[in-house]
């Protein structure tokens, strides 16, 4: 007896050492990266502010077709424009075949923006040389003579006034072009003529021309402030957009509710997530206390294959979560009810734990893969917002099946085979309910 | 197996709870025929402006008078918000970006500069139709997977009865939107998505319980044999049942409840579902099993081609 006890004391020890130091090194490991990954994790523009628009792409000219190339370009375009405003992290994605969405979080300047992203930038010089009155008809030069990324703020060495500076490709035709104008001006008796700077159909500046310009760069000028010839330089620099744009779908969040929104649903997450833990460990004890652990993993690992991913977590995304946590509740509650219906049929504890993991590991599989299916299923036919709702579906389940599947059966082993845990009580077993066997 | 409490018989009560269902179904439905669904901003052309003005209380009024000093006569907003602070109009024109400037630095001009927060939603009605399409035929190419994978894990008559399980949730969940005119917007649809993948997973739990007593029993002649069978099963696997649905019924009932407004719609659509599922899966699911699953007892030699 005393020898015997001695021995399966030391294997005690052994395993409740290894427990404790799984679940030390698990906390540990959590706490360690938890806070650096909370802060790391991208945060859809419901929760950050920001806003997302849908633009449906259209032809600018006639006959021009919208395909793949075209739709990069345009998503290409776009992207240089909103880096040149300091926005850091944008998402432009092209979708399907005439689409292109847009995603900011946390821009404080939405309108401006806003603003400069669907101007198409056609950049043209236009003379009016032989058009009626007023009229700038005759395109002199256009988008393919002017150096590309040519455009570049300079000051004024007297004024220090801003101008934007714009480099052409050919120097000469530059000079023929305005050499062209002086003469007309010079043959009609005045002292120069408008060469027109037109951005899309807005006339920007219209400088006299009195006699041919060497050196192939061009000015626009006039009364602009800093940020204004800044504008002017990206937008011109990032090239025409190929195409037009036509708002089909915004959302904009105000920081303040998103944060607001965060906050609320952390609150309502944490709350229900407590409340499931309260539950578990009354119900089910032992095991409760177990499933309480690998809850708590699968919230962290989940949030951590979200970084990995570098998914971005909307509230959705959120609220999906925390059923998932109620998914993951049910792995446990299976196993730990098939444990005990085993338990009631007179097993020991050991050969309990043995069958009842048996038993529902094929009732949670079974369950999970058809969910699985469904998910992966949804993942390829579905677009945009199902598409992001299958993902998460489909890592949480693997999460969940890692964390309170395995995990979990590895940490209750653990427990029971130590021989701590022996009565049935520990298990919310009464006595009573067990029938010979 | 051996409790006394078990003798709840589930199947004999089937045809009422059958019933139930089918009315609350039959009533959403006749509620959508007449008045539709109360769909929301995502699915009708317009923009949805929601102003936050921090530390001042409005009335409708005043928010109406706002609007139209900024141009837009005739608004009908609403107040919410703890503090009635929280202003919301939803204009039946897209609005642009001047548009909302102005009426935001109009809200500011009256309050105060930085007091005012907004949310923007624009939408073309055809972008929530395609998606809400999109769903629809996802949800139906995965239906088709899940029927192959549990026709060979299980048979056939667990697949259909357990996508017609799905149906009824999805079904009542729509139904009681219907009814009540609960507002339906674009994450409505991931709050249906989440409860398919919800009511099959519960279903599966108990029809694996029933296939394994199925494989245990040797006489299983008569219908009586096969209402056993299911009745035990919903038995051994209730305590499973009932929890399950209680923590996440816990879990979605915090999220409407503490949750940021922005997912009401959401909280509310999973919480319906959630019960409709742990409901569906005991009397929807087993009971129409044993609907299909008797015909193959009484006329075994054609059970395949029968039903």
């Amino acid at each position: 007896m005393d020898v015997k006890g001695d021995l399966t004391q030391l294997i005690d020890k052994k395993r409740i050492v290894a427990f404790l130091v799984i679940i030390v090194a698990l906390f540990s490991t959590m706490i360690w990266t938890g806070p650096a990954m909370l802060d790391d994790l991208k945060l859809g523009l419901d929760l950050k502010g920001g806003f997302e628009r849908l633009y449906e792409v259209e032809p600018l000219t006639e006959g021009q077709e919208i395909d793949a190339q075209t739709l990069r370009e345009a998503a290409y375009s776009l992207e240089r424009r909103i880096y040149a405003k300091g926005v850091t992290e944008p998402e432009i994605l092209p979708e399907g075949t005439n689409r292109i969405r847009v995603r900011l979080a946390g821009v404080e300047n939405q309108a401006e923006v806003l603003a400069i992203l669907e101007k198409t930038a056609i950049l043209t010089f236009r003379s009016n040389l032989g058009c009626e009155d007023g009229e700038f008809c005759n395109d002199e030069l256009i988008g393919s003579d002017f150096a590309e990324g040519g455009a570049s703020v300079q000051y004024d060495p007297t004024t220090n006034a801003p101008y934007v500076s714009i480099k052409l490709k050919d120097a000469q035709k530059f000079y023929d072009v305005t050499k062209k104008i002086a003469d007309a001006a010079e043959e009609q008796g005045l002292p120069g003529l408008p060469l027109a700077i037109y951005l899309d159909e807005e006339q920007i500046s219209a400088p006299n021309v009195s006699n041919g310009i060497a050196g192939g760069d061009a000015m626009i000028s006039g009364s602009y402030t800093l940020d204004e010839v800044k504008d002017l330089v990206s937008i011109i620099n990032s090239g025409a957009l190929p195409v037009k744009l036509n708002e089909k779908y915004t959302q904009s969040v105000d920081a303040t509710l998103g944060e607001e929104s965060l906050e609320k649903t952390a609150i309502a997450g944490i709350v229900g997530s407590v409340i499931i833990f309260v539950f578990m460990i009354i119900y089910y004890r032992i095991p409760g206390v177990v499933s309480v652990i690998t809850l708590i993993a699968y919230i962290w690992l989940i949030l951590q294959v979200f970084d990995w991913m570098n998914a971005t977590l909307t509230l959705p995304g959120i609220a999906a979560l925390i059923l998932g946590v109620g998914m993951a509740v049910d792995a446990n509650i299976i196993t730990y009810e098939r444990i005990k219906e085993e338990m009631k049929s007179g097993k020991s504890i050991l050969s309990s734990l043995r069958a009842g993991s048996r038993n529902s590991l094929k009732t949670i599989l079974d369950a999970n893969v058809t969910t699985i299916i469904a998910g992966i299923v949804l993942y390829f036919v579905g677009t945009g917002a199902i598409q992001g709702f299958a993902l998460s579906l489909v890592f949480s389940i693997l999460v969940s099946v890692i964390t309170n599947v395995f995990l979990s059966r590895a940490l209750l082993h653990l427990l029971i085979r130590s021989k701590w845990v022996n009565k049935p009580s520990y298990f919310g077993v009464k006595e009573a309910d067990i029938s010979e066997l | 197996m051996n409790s006394k409490i078990q003798q709840f018989d589930f199947v004999q009560k089937r045809k009422p709870f059958f019933l139930v269902s089918a009315a609350i179904i039959a009533v959403g439905i006749v509620f959508m025929l007449l008045f539709g669904l109360n769909l929301g901003v995502d699915f009708q052309s317009g923009t949805n402006l929601d102003i936050q003005v921090e530390g001042n209380a409005l009335t409708v009024d005043e928010a109406s008078q706002i609007f139209a000093d900024a141009g837009f006569e005739g608004t009908s907003p609403t107040v919410g918000g703890s503090d009635s602070n929280r202003v919301t109009n939803r204009f039946a024109e897209v609005l642009n970006n001047d548009q909302t400037t102005t009426i935001i630095e109009t809200f500011e001009a009256k309050f105060g500069e930085g007091t005012v927060s907004y949310e923007e939603n624009t939408v073309d009605a055809v972008m929530a139709k395609e998606l809400s399409l999109k769903a629809i035929y996802a949800v139906s190419v995965a239906s088709i997977f899940i029927i192959l994978y549990v026709t060979i894990r299980f048979e056939w008559r667990f697949a259909l009865a357990a996508i017609l399980a799905i149906v009824h949730d999805a079904m009542i969940v729509i139904s009681i939107f219907a009814i009540f005119r609960f507002e339906i917007n674009l994450v409505f649809i991931a709050a249906i998505l989440t409860i398919i993948g919800y009511s099959i997973n519960d279903t599966i739990v108990i029809f694996d319980r029933i296939r394994e007593n199925v494989s245990k029993t040797k006489k299983l002649k008569t219908f009586h044999d096969l209402a056993t069978i299911v009745n035990n099963s919903i038995m051994q696997t209730l305590a499973r049942s009932i929890n399950t649905a209680v923590t996440v019924i816990f879990a979605a009932g915090c999220l409407l409840v503490l949750g940021s407004p922005a997912i009401k719609v959401f909280s509310l659509a999973i919480l319906i579902g959630l019960i409709s599922g742990a409901y569906s899966s005991i009397f929807i699911a087993s009971p129409i099993w044993l609907e299909f699953k008797k015909n193959s007892i009484n006329k075994p030699k054609k059970s395949t081609t029968e039903v």
